[in-house]
């Protein structure tokens, strides 16, 4: 199976998996492709690496998508029958534009963007990248300026940091709490007796007056939002969960991202969410075959003399171990993810993968058929 | 300055899939093997020591797993009651039992990120405040990726800023006052002898200098492979490959191998001397395993690799 078939008919895929792996450069390999085949692509990358956002003309973070000349691509063989847009998520602008649009005034606006607590979130604090990204990926699902969407998705060992983003905000909308900060005379002395008022009661001794004063005006000026946040997140929670989105983990042939991957692929699980297939790459290319050293030693040692052709071989032997590990690895992974979850292994590339001809190359391999793709894997050296 | 196993606290960071965990279990262990005692402290809900030294019954809590090396995972729920019980001791429960409670903790942007790099800095005092506690020498804190671990130090900070006057203030001041006093607290990033690696290493650099005014301790090399041929192998390599002679496909694949893993080597040594250049330090390597797993063994063989650098 290939990516392009893979993907047929979705409007929304969502690239996941541990860091370190390559995420960034499939999701663009992934956006390149399609593109390349004809659709109006959207790439949304969180934190690219430099040499990989310039190659694809992303100079500085934004929050709308930039159309990527075409020219850039041809040079490396590929022809752009589609459109390629990308862009690199302004978390802190993407934030700000949420809050204007559902905010139901200007006032209210002013309000939240001066508040401290609203300044730290939406710019210091951990997480709010993974909340913005999934709004970002929402307004421009929404606006159906695009025939697919590839979504890039923020380093985290834990799946659930963005499927639970949407949730978060609503649950607390959704709960007693934001009613009683709600009460005009806020959650002064007045709140202090039974029930929730002790709750409040023992907060304030927990954590001062100023910080629940500043939470309470925080939560208020949101409080105008609330539907809007509410109907946000239902609209948000629906694209995940449509036909027309998928996951695909990208992942490597080792251990420790193996684990992670299939982590990943249970939490998707456990909430609902379509798996599509799986990426592995830098796999070692060549066949997984044993070696013996002795005899390839006598064999080299005409070429190289005794000192040297034992040292190679001894080489090629942890080599081709190296490669065996990571083809079982694999076969563990895919047999944690199911029969029917598509894997497509792409080889490790020489030397640096963030320019147009390593994503040409990888969008090859992606693109081309499973036999094709056996092929080249398998291939010698 | 002390030496790096002599500060309080060591928070271990780097980009994703460098190995930060390994690097810092085999640090603990340097640690335990100088006759420090030690935990690693681990802030996701994954239990990575468990994968080295085997399950534990509560990751949740402080066991010993090696002589001398204690670890925990560090849940933010967890952390977050015992931060109560801390401040409000047994009216605390009238929270955790809250719904309204749990539903305002987990709405408050950093709370989760607050409540954990508490407890690390709760591990690391010489008095602590849990009772029937006994005091680390060295607290390793096995971070986020760079981008999150950034968010977790940080977090005091904002959370200083944000209460002004409080508990919270209070208790964010003494964190922050820990974490950038350089005798108190040592950055470490992990970094493989890779382009992106090296590039986010030499970014954490300048960003903990803007934003936290601290510097980055040491940089650690994860995975650098051995340098077995010497420029004259390579130059025989090279004209084996060329001969006439028509090696078999099995020799020829060897020696295509050979030749990868030497420019490998040099790919590798060269992003290590832009990396010591950029960062006016060499950096600390361990060497590439084979291993398909790491158990104690190889994580021994780690230690070993520190202990001469360290």
């Amino acid at each position: 199976m290939s990516v392009a078939e893979l993907l047929e008919g979705r409007r929304v895929c969502i690239c996941a998996g541990p860091g370190g792996v390559g995420k960034t450069t499939t999701s663009a390999a992934i956006a390149v492709g399609m593109a390349a085949s004809g659709l109006r692509v959207a790439l949304v990358t969180i934190d690219p690496a430099r040499r990989l956002a310039t190659a694809l003309g992303l100079e500085s973070l934004s929050n709308q998508p930039r159309l990527v000349p075409a020219d850039r691509f041809a040079e490396h063989g590929v022809e752009m029958k589609g459109e390629l847009w990308a862009m690199m998520l302004d978390a802190k602008r993407t934030f700000d534009e949420l809050i204007e649009r559902l905010a139901p005034d200007a006032e209210t606006t002013k309000g939240i963007f001066e508040n401290r607590i609203y300044q730290e979130l939406s710019s210091a604090v951990a997480g709010s990248q993974e909340f913005t990204a999934i709004a970002k990926l929402h307004e421009i699902a929404s606006e159906e300026r695009f025939d697919l969407i590839v979504l890039d998705t923020p380093p985290s060992r834990n799946a659930l940091d963005f499927l639970d983003a949407p949730d978060r905000l609503t649950n607390f909308f959704e709960g007693r709490a934001l009613k009683v900060f709600l009460r005009p005379t806020g959650i002064g002395a007045k709140v202090i007796g039974r029930g929730t008022g002790l709750v409040f009661s023992v907060l304030r001794r927990v954590t001062g007056v100023d910080l629940l004063e500043d939470l309470s005006t925080f939560f208020q000026a949101l409080g105008g939002l609330i539907d809007g946040f509410r109907e946000r997140a239902a609209q948000v929670k629906t694209v995940l969960r449509d036909p027309g989105t998928t996951f695909l983990l990208v992942s490597a042939p080792e251990r420790e991202p193996a684990r992670e991957t299939a982590f990943f692929a249970e939490q998707l699980a456990a909430a609902g969410m379509p798996l599509g297939g799986l990426v592995v790459n830098r796999v070692r290319p060549g066949r997984a075959e044993k070696v013996d050293v002795d005899a390839l030693t006598e064999e080299l040692t005409e070429p190289l003399g005794a000192r040297l052709a034992e040292k190679v071989a001894e080489s090629y032997r942890e080599d081709r171990t190296r490669a065996a590990h990571q083809r079982e690895t694999i076969a563990e992974l895919q047999k944690t993810l199911g029969k029917k979850t598509p894997a497509l292994l792409v080889p490790e590339l020489e030397g640096d993968v963030h320019d147009i001809e390593s994503l040409a190359r990888i969008q090859r391999h992606l693109f081309t058929t499973e036999g094709q793709r056996k092929r080249l894997l398998s291939a010698r050296g | 300055m002390p030496g790096l196993l002599e500060r309080r606290l060591i928070v271990v960071t780097g980009k994703g899939g460098t190995g930060k965990s390994t690097v810092a279990i085999a640090l603990g262990l340097l640690a335990a093997r100088r006759g420090l005692r030690s935990i690693v402290a681990e802030v996701s809900d994954q239990d990575r020591t468990a994968r080295v030294f085997g399950q534990r019954s509560d990751p949740y809590s402080e066991e010993e797993v090696s002589p001398g090396l204690w670890a925990i995972s560090i849940g933010p729920d967890e952390a977050l009651k015992e931060y109560l019980h801390d401040k409000a001791g047994r009216l605390a429960d009238v929270l955790t039992a809250s719904k309204t409670f749990s539903h305002f903790a987990s709405a408050t942007p950093g709370m989760r990120e607050f409540v954990s790099i508490g407890k690390v800095w709760e591990l690391a005092q010489l008095e602590r405040k849990r009772k029937n506690t006994d005091r680390y020498d060295l607290v390793i804190l096995d971070a986020p990726a760079t981008g999150h671990g950034m968010g977790l130090l940080r977090t005091p900070q904002t959370f200083a800023d944000i209460a002004r006057i409080g508990p919270i203030a209070g208790q964010a001041r003494n964190i922050q006052a820990n974490l950038t006093d350089p005798a108190f607290t040592a950055v470490i990033a992990v970094a493989r002898p890779e382009e992106m690696p090296v590039v986010e290493t030499l970014e954490l650099k300048d960003t903990l200098r803007d934003e936290l005014g601290i510097g980055l301790e040491r940089i650690v090399i994860n995975g650098v492979h051995a340098d077995r041929f010497s420029g004259r192998d390579r130059t025989a390599l090279g004209r084996a490959g060329d001969n006439g002679d028509d090696p078999s496909p099995l020799a020829r694949a060897a020696i295509a191998s050979a030749l990868a893993d030497g420019e490998r080597v040099r790919h590798e040594s060269a992003l290590m001397r832009r990396l010591a250049d950029a960062a006016k330090q060499p950096p600390v390597t361990l060497p590439f395993l084979a291993a398909e797993a790491l158990g104690p063994d190889e994580i021994g063989e780690l230690a070993d690799a520190l202990e001469g650098q360290l």
